[in-house]
């Protein structure tokens, strides 16, 4: 059938071009290949020139296809599946980029673009490593390409293709047989971006994380070739700029997601010991640990071991990471991890293709790597620097094996599960690895290379110390941490840890001027040092004295002796009634809602008791996409210099589907009796007759009758309802009152029994606008965030000043 | 040189655990492996003590007050699955799941409810058995999986497709 309107060259020629970088890519890993292996120098030549034209045929259709994708996305071609499935007319231009990288095919290709930038970089930079190492990168994107080749060899699916087309996906669906499907309404539109996923950060930070990821393969690339071409220690030097920005980058890009989940996830924090998040943090560790064992290395010619088992650990974790995300072997476990996309063949053979050959190559070199006999000394910077890096491989071991626990589980047999918390299962542990860590990275640059005289060591060591323990006792005196929920060891832990973050933040900042004289450009390592120290500290002081505001003691009144832990963190608000929250007197001011209710904003306003502060929030919820109904939570925090109040709501009576359905609940009852309700009782005072006051104007003339309640409410608040009873034209009325804070409806009609009245009460959630709200504050977490910056900003300085020492 | 004598800062605390005369035969390194393998253990064993296992809604009733973790469904055989109403408790959702031998029990989860609840085709629970409730005191100890959380639905869209036609 020839479909009306389709737009087919496109497709065509993304199709084209990522069978040509499959070839290319193929064509350069042979040609690199025999470039490294040619015994005559005019051979390597040559491979390497067909080598390096493949690459960036590669690199070239690669972009290309990437453009070509946004090109569909932008001008919203619907007969693609991707744009259908990831993306509608109604986003944001900003957000359009967002929905390359939503499904599977546009990560890996961000991914494989990276590989290319680096690539074409290294091209130009490696000199007589690019052979060895481009074969590796080639091989890498010759993978790369499999994942987004959709081809099916026989029965076999290799690779799942962007460019596939709306109809071919759903090929049995009866509007694909008319060949003006597009111009038929359900066309018209995508099914749309997830609707957590249009945040700003989801534009930034998934590139970031994938040059992070990327840039893991350069260190392993050396090191793969350092085996290879047996010249073990010849590359380390080359390579200590790629494992500083590549510590940097994947740094950065893991914690612009911590920032992204902060900002639109309600869980209350930016980690969580998710395993998404864990997966791409323990490489992060091992990338650290091989950075440092390499500097090491570079400078007195121990552990060279380590840092080969490092720089192939770091990478095979990150194929491991990609494979945990996207098997679906987290789904339960894992609030953000793919379901299965029946690639998972094609994810194992991915890690395998690349663990295999690596760790049978070190294995099997592993007594020819050079090693110095004699020990390093324990006044030694090396000796450390060493434990340093072994400390982080086993954190990092722990974080991956209690992560990988659905994997284990589906290789054994068993059905192990992290118990109730699993915060505090990893917490526990890391505590101890930031003390010593944090210890580590103070005292450390402070002891030189090979040896230092003690005396000398501790001489410059002892400011810092002094200043460093007087500023953490003071924080431990007067900061209030007293997070005792997991016993006073914990605690004690805490502040230890604080202490070993404030030192690693003083005696870096004082070694850049004792140790390196005030020279800055040099002081790289120092500055991230600060950073992480800082890190440290906000995680810390922002973790264990975040505090639920919205603390809510009214309504669970009936939870007996255990009432004060159980079911508190939220508030119900109702619109334009004034609540004590604590320290604030907190008002639901309004809502409002964009365009076919996408979003409802809902106005808080905050007013501190005492009247210093005064701020509104506006946390909204967003209608979900891809045709589901609900609508996500979207927080909103109100920043301060040292600390934030977070909220997020938690209820609406916009959220409640369906017409009211509560029923009026009648009561017969003469003046003085008490009817309880649901959460109070109200007392029957009085009866007027023809009532004339603000709401009701009544004269002798007409027939009508006031009960006077008085509500007692469960907090011992005193409310009063006025339902009344009249007739008009001699047929019956009832006029109505409701009490918005109880959410009741309250009406009065005569009753056959002399003397007594017909009371109906209705309680219903939809009387009133409310919502429920959770707020909560988290101290200093702008250290977290500052410490990132600088920490990534000290090791951009030390890439600089690396590569410029290597010319 | 090299032999662990000169290691006078650490023969306190290692003497503790190693025979004295180890240390005159064993390099600093192996010392440093021998602490970090001893510390793997133990961190392990601590882990292996928090680990529960997935059980159905009929063992964790045995288990009564012990933390487990159970895949549920919601119970849709029940008139209302989910009962949660903000203006009387926004803190208190009960809802009914039943597991897939067929084990029912009602939940008591101490939160609002979460946004996607009454779409979920998965609930993962983790808490404690009372009686005939199963209690859930942690915020994170409930996890709802959607058929179209993050990955696309095809069936759903293919709903989509075919009925606006």
């Amino acid at each position: 059938m020839n479909y009306i309107g389709e737009h087919l060259f496109p497709g065509q020629l993304g199709h084209f071009l990522v069978v040509l970088s499959f070839i290319a890519s193929l064509i350069a890993t042979i040609a690199y290949y025999k470039s490294a292996q040619a015994v005559i120098p005019d051979d390597a030549a040559r491979w390497k020139k067909l080598g390096r034209m493949a690459f960036a045929v590669d690199f070239a259709s690669i972009l290309i296809v990437f453009a070509i994708i946004f090109y569909l996305i932008w001008n919203h071609y619907f007969e693609y599946y991707y744009v259908y499935n990831h993306s509608d007319i109604s986003l944001e231009p900003k957000y359009l980029l967002s929905s390359i990288w939503e499904g599977q095919e546009g990560s890996f290709l961000l991914w494989a673009v990276w590989h290319g930038v680096l690539g074409m970089i290294l091209m130009r930079t490696a000199k007589k490593w690019e052979a060895p190492v481009m074969t590796v990168i080639s091989f890498a994107q010759l993978v790369l390409a499999t994942m987004v080749l959709g081809l099916y060899v026989f029965d076999l699916k290799v690779g799942s293709s962007p460019f596939l087309f709306t109809r071919d996906q759903f090929a049995d669906a009866p509007i694909f047989q008319r060949a003006d499907y597009l111009s038929l309404s359900s066309m018209q539109d995508g099914r749309g971006l997830n609707q957590l996923l249009q945040n700003y950060w989801m534009v930034i930070h998934p590139p970031i994380l994938f040059l992070g990821f990327a840039s893991t393969i350069v260190p392993f690339a050396y090191a793969t070739a350092g085996l290879w071409k047996k010249d073990f220690g010849g590359w380390t030097k080359d390579a200590l700029p790629w494992s500083l920005f590549s510590a940097a980058i994947l740094g950065l890009g893991i914690m612009m997601g911590a920032k992204w989940a902060y900002e639109s996830l309600t869980f209350g924090g930016y980690w969580a010991w998710d395993p998404v998040e864990n997966a791409s943090l323990v490489p992060w560790l091992i990338m650290i640990a091989g950075l440092h064992t390499q500097l090491v290395y570079n400078s007195t010619g121990h552990s060279l071991r380590p840092t080969y088992f490092f720089f192939i650990l770091s990478f095979i974790l990150i194929l491991y990471s990609s494979y945990l995300t996207k098997s679906g072997d987290l789904q339960d476990t894992s609030v953000h991890a793919f379901t299965g996309s029946g690639m998972n063949w094609q994810l194992r053979l991915f890690v395998a293709a690349f663990a295999l050959p690596s760790l049978f190559l070190f294995i099997k070199r592993y007594k020819q790597i050079p090693t110095i006999a004699k020990e390093e000394s324990t006044y030694s910077r090396e000796f450390w620097m060493f434990i340093g890096s072994l400390v982080l491989l086993l954190s990092g071991m722990y974080i991956i094996t209690a992560t990988s626990l659905p994997v284990l589980n589906k290789i054994f047999g068993t059905n192990w599960v992290i118990g109730e918390d699993r915060e505090f299962a990893y917490n526990r542990i890391l505590i101890f690895v930031a003390i010593v860590l944090g210890l580590l990275t103070a005292f450390t640059q402070f002891l030189k290379y090979k040896n230092t005289a003690k005396k000398e060591f501790l001489k410059k060591i002892l400011p810092a110390t002094v200043i460093a323990a007087a500023i953490a006792a003071a924080i431990s005196i007067w900061g209030g941490i007293n997070y005792d929920k997991y016993g006073m060891g914990f605690l004690f832990s805490i502040h230890l840890a604080i202490f070993a973050g404030v030192y690693a933040v003083i005696a870096n900042a004082d070694y850049i001027r004792v140790g390196l004289k005030g020279k800055l450009k040099a002081a790289g390592a120092s500055v991230a040092h600060i950073g992480f120290g800082m890190m440290l500290v906000g995680m810390l002081i922002s973790s264990s004295k975040t505090e639920v505001l919205s603390r809510n003691f009214l309504n669970p009144l009936d939870f007996g002796p255990e009432a004060k832990e159980k079911g508190v963190e939220n508030m119900t608000l109702y619109q334009g009634v004034k609540m004590d929250m604590g320290k604030y007197w907190v008002t639901y001011v309004r809502d409002s809602t964009t365009a076919k209710n996408k979003m409802y904003y809902f106005m808080v306003e905050f007013e501190s008791k005492d009247g210093k502060e005064k701020f509104t929030l506006k946390p909204d919820l967003i209608k979900n996409t891809k045709g589901q109904e609900q609508y996500s939570n979207n927080p909103d925090a109100k920043h301060y210099l040292t600390r934030d109040v977070f909220s997020y709501i938690s209820a609406a009576d916009k959220l409640a589907e369906g017409p009211d359905t509560a029923q009026f609940k009648s009561h017969i009852a003469k003046v003085g009796d008490t009817i309880f309700y649901s959460t109070g009782l109200m007392r029957f005072d009085s009866v007027t007759v023809n009532p004339n006051n603000d709401k009701h104007k009544f004269t002798s003339n007409d027939t009508a009758v006031m009960a006077n309640f008085t509500l007692i409410t469960r907090d011992q608040r005193k409310l009063r309802a006025n339902p009344v009873f009249y007739l008009e034209d001699g047929q019956p009325r009832y006029a109505i009152d409701t009490v918005f804070s109880q959410s009741m409806a309250i009406a009065l009609s005569p009753s056959e029994k002399q003397g007594y009245f017909n009371i109906g009460v209705k309680e219903s959630s939809k009387l009133v606008p409310f919502v429920g709200l959770k707020v909560l504050q988290f101290p200093f977490i702008n250290l977290v965030w500052l410490g990132t910056v600088i920490m990534v900003i000290g090791t951009g300085m030390a890439v600089v000043w690396r590569a410029r020492r290597l010319k | 040189m090299g032999r662990l004598l000169n290691f006078t800062p650490g023969v306190g605390f290692f003497g503790l655990i190693l025979p004295p005369e180890l240390f005159h035969i064993m390099k600093k390194t192996h010392v440093v492996i021998l602490v970090a393998i001893a510390a793997g253990i133990m961190i392990l064993l601590s882990f292996m003590g928090d680990l529960s296992t997935y059980e159905t809604l009929a063992s964790a009733r045995q288990k009564e007050g012990k933390t487990v973790t159970v895949i549920t469904q919601l119970d849709k055989s029940v008139p209302v699955p989910i009962e949660y109403d903000a203006v009387k408790n926004p803190n208190l959702t009960k809802f009914h799941v039943v597991d897939s031998l067929g084990n029912k029990a009602q939940v008591m989860y101490y939160f609002e409810k979460p946004m996607d609840m009454e779409k979920s085709d998965r609930i993962v629970l983790k808490g404690k058995m009372k009686g005939d409730v199963f209690e859930i005191s942690r915020k994170d100890g409930i996890l709802i999986k959607c058929p179209s959380k993050y990955k696309d639905d095809p069936k759903a869209a293919y709903n989509n497709l075919t009925t606006k036609s």
